[in-house]
């Protein structure tokens, strides 16, 4: 098994941390991780990314040219990095902010409003784990109990509430 | 139950620094080492050890020279640009005979240039980026645990034969963030271990530190006596870590993150059935010229292939090492872009 994932999106969006709670996860489960993250200038309203590989194996090269899993979280990103996404991978699009228009045909495509459900939870900013939660429903990766027990080693202490937040972010995502 | 924790590579090569018991670090920020520095800012005073942001990297260095000369073990961390301004303060450090452990998480150039990966600094590190006979050093790890692992040799290497050593990494490892064991503390060398130090002179004669050499013949006698010592690390401290050569026609060399790479095109090779190998050098130098030597010695018909993020640096010691026994061939790119694998099976 080696996945390879790109999550992209604007500053922030949640980006960078989507990949760190992917990455915990993985390790969590006994596997090789590595995460890199775009720290080049970049424009406001333009596009961050980070690239993680999972694997069963120990990982030569950390770099993602074509992802087996995109994630992408506004207009630009999905015009960067839709034709590079793997035969027969998969694309989480945000459809909040993201028209999917004339997707790559080889290609599923699983369009949710993550932003707009975020939002309907009470914090614009848990639509990264929404979408979270779309992915371990499409490909399995991670149990969710494992991203939950992420959550209670990162989040800053005295904040019970963000972890339950959260936890509903992923749960609305897998369901949908 | 997983020991292991997710570190960047800059955090776990200021972790290692910590634990390997540096006692004096001075720094100025640069991307993309930043993290480290800052790492350092928040985990030196931990420790009731010595964090300085410099007001220059000029001062930095020679704020070193100052710290080593009194027996402490020290460190700066930069970036390319960074460690060009540095170079005054190495030689110095080098002819001075002082220990400290250099870092240069390497970026685009040649000048400002920019902040992505980049491995354009191998001659400046490997072939003396100031002036004078001297060699440091240098030391590429290609993961985040070997990042950490190389810190405490660098000391020890830097301690035993009384010089600069280099780390090595790049813009890619220093962002990289990968499963990390950590270590136990290691016990501080002692001052009594450095009996050139100045420690105060009290019951003892006055040691003198200085790379200044006025009467005749005593900087050709000094000179003499460091070629010495590197023609001793020569012999002693090659590094380097191989795969396949027992069956391979094709060897890839590359060091670094840009291994990985090779690492990958090596492992694509072989399911179509190439036989292909990897020689990946760990330390720079000194060069691992001893391993390319036994291979063709025992291997008539072989090829190199090296890669690079730079447009062929490490390839000259490539080919003084073969010196025309096999074809030497090389694909690299720099500024910012990274040879990808599909790039590396084309161009083989």
């Amino acid at each position: 098994m080696r996945e390879e994932i790109i999550c992209a999106g604007f500053g922030g969006q949640g980006i960078m941390l989507l990949g760190k709670v992917i990455a915990q996860a993985a390790l969590k489960e006994d596997k090789y991780v590595t995460w890199i993250p775009s720290y080049g200038a970049a424009m406001r309203g333009g596009t961050a990314f980070c690239m993680v590989v999972v694997s069963d194996k120990e990982i030569a090269s950390p770099y993602v040219d074509t992802p087996d899993t995109l994630f992408v979280f506004n207009q630009p990103s999905w015009d960067k990095f839709k034709a590079k996404v793997k035969s027969k991978g998969l694309a989480l699009v945000n459809s909040t902010l993201v028209s999917e228009k004339n997707p790559p045909k080889n290609i599923k495509v699983a369009s949710v409003p993550f932003t707009e459900m975020a939002v309907s939870l009470g914090n614009v900013r848990v639509a990264n784990m929404v979408a979270l939660g779309k992915y371990l429903k499409e490909k399995d990766m991670f149990k969710p109990k494992t991203v939950f027990e992420v959550f209670s080693e990162i989040a800053p202490k005295g904040k019970k509430g963000l972890i339950e937040i959260n936890r509903k972010a992923i749960e609305e995502g897998f369901n949908r | 139950m997983n020991t292991k924790i997710l570190m960047t590579g800059n955090e776990a090569i200021g972790e290692a620094a910590v634990r390997a018991g540096c006692d004096f670090y001075a720094g100025y920020p640069i991307t993309p080492q930043n993290e480290l520095t800052a790492y350092m800012a928040k985990r030196m005073p931990q420790e009731g050890r010595i964090f300085i942001q410099a007001e220059s990297e000029l001062a930095a260095i020679s704020m070193l020279m100052g710290a080593s000369a009194s027996g402490k073990r020290v460190m700066t961390t930069s970036s390319s640009p960074g460690i060009s301004l540095k170079q005054e303060g190495i030689s110095y450090l080098a002819g001075a005979e002082l220990p400290a452990l250099i870092v240069n998480i390497m970026r685009g150039g040649p000048g400002l240039g920019n902040i992505a990966p980049s491995q354009s600094d191998y001659f400046q590190a490997t072939k003396g980026g100031g002036h004078g006979d001297y060699h440091c050093i240098v030391l590429a790890p290609s993961s985040v645990q070997e990042g950490y692992d190389l810190v405490f040799l660098g000391f020890e290497l830097a301690d035993k034969y009384r010089l600069p050593t280099i780390i090595l990494g790049d813009g890619m490892l220093g962002q990289m963030m990968e499963a990390l064991e950590l270590s136990a503390f290691s016990s501080q060398p002692s001052a009594g271990k450095k009996p050139w130090a100045l420690t105060g002179c009290k019951a003892r004669k006055p040691n003198i530190v200085k790379s200044f050499y006025m009467h005749e013949g005593g900087l050709e006698e000094f000179n003499k006596k460091l070629q010495k010592r590197y023609r001793q690390i020569e012999k002693q401290e090659q590094r380097f870590e191989n795969s396949h050569l027992d069956d391979s026609d094709i060897v890839l060399v590359a060091y670094g993150s840009m291994a990985r790479i090779a690492r990958s095109a090596v492992d694509a090779l072989r399911k179509k059935g190439k036989k292909a190998g990897l020689i990946r050098p760990v330390t720079l130098w000194p060069f691992p010229f001893d391993i390319f030597d036994n291979l063709l010695r025992k291997k008539k018909k072989i090829k190199f292939f090296v890669t690079e993020m730079s447009y062929g640096q490490m390839l000259e010691d490539v080919r003084l090492a073969v010196n025309g026994r096999a074809p030497v061939d090389f694909f690299g790119r720099s500024g910012g872009g990274i040879p990808t694998v599909e790039e590396i099976l084309e161009k083989i």
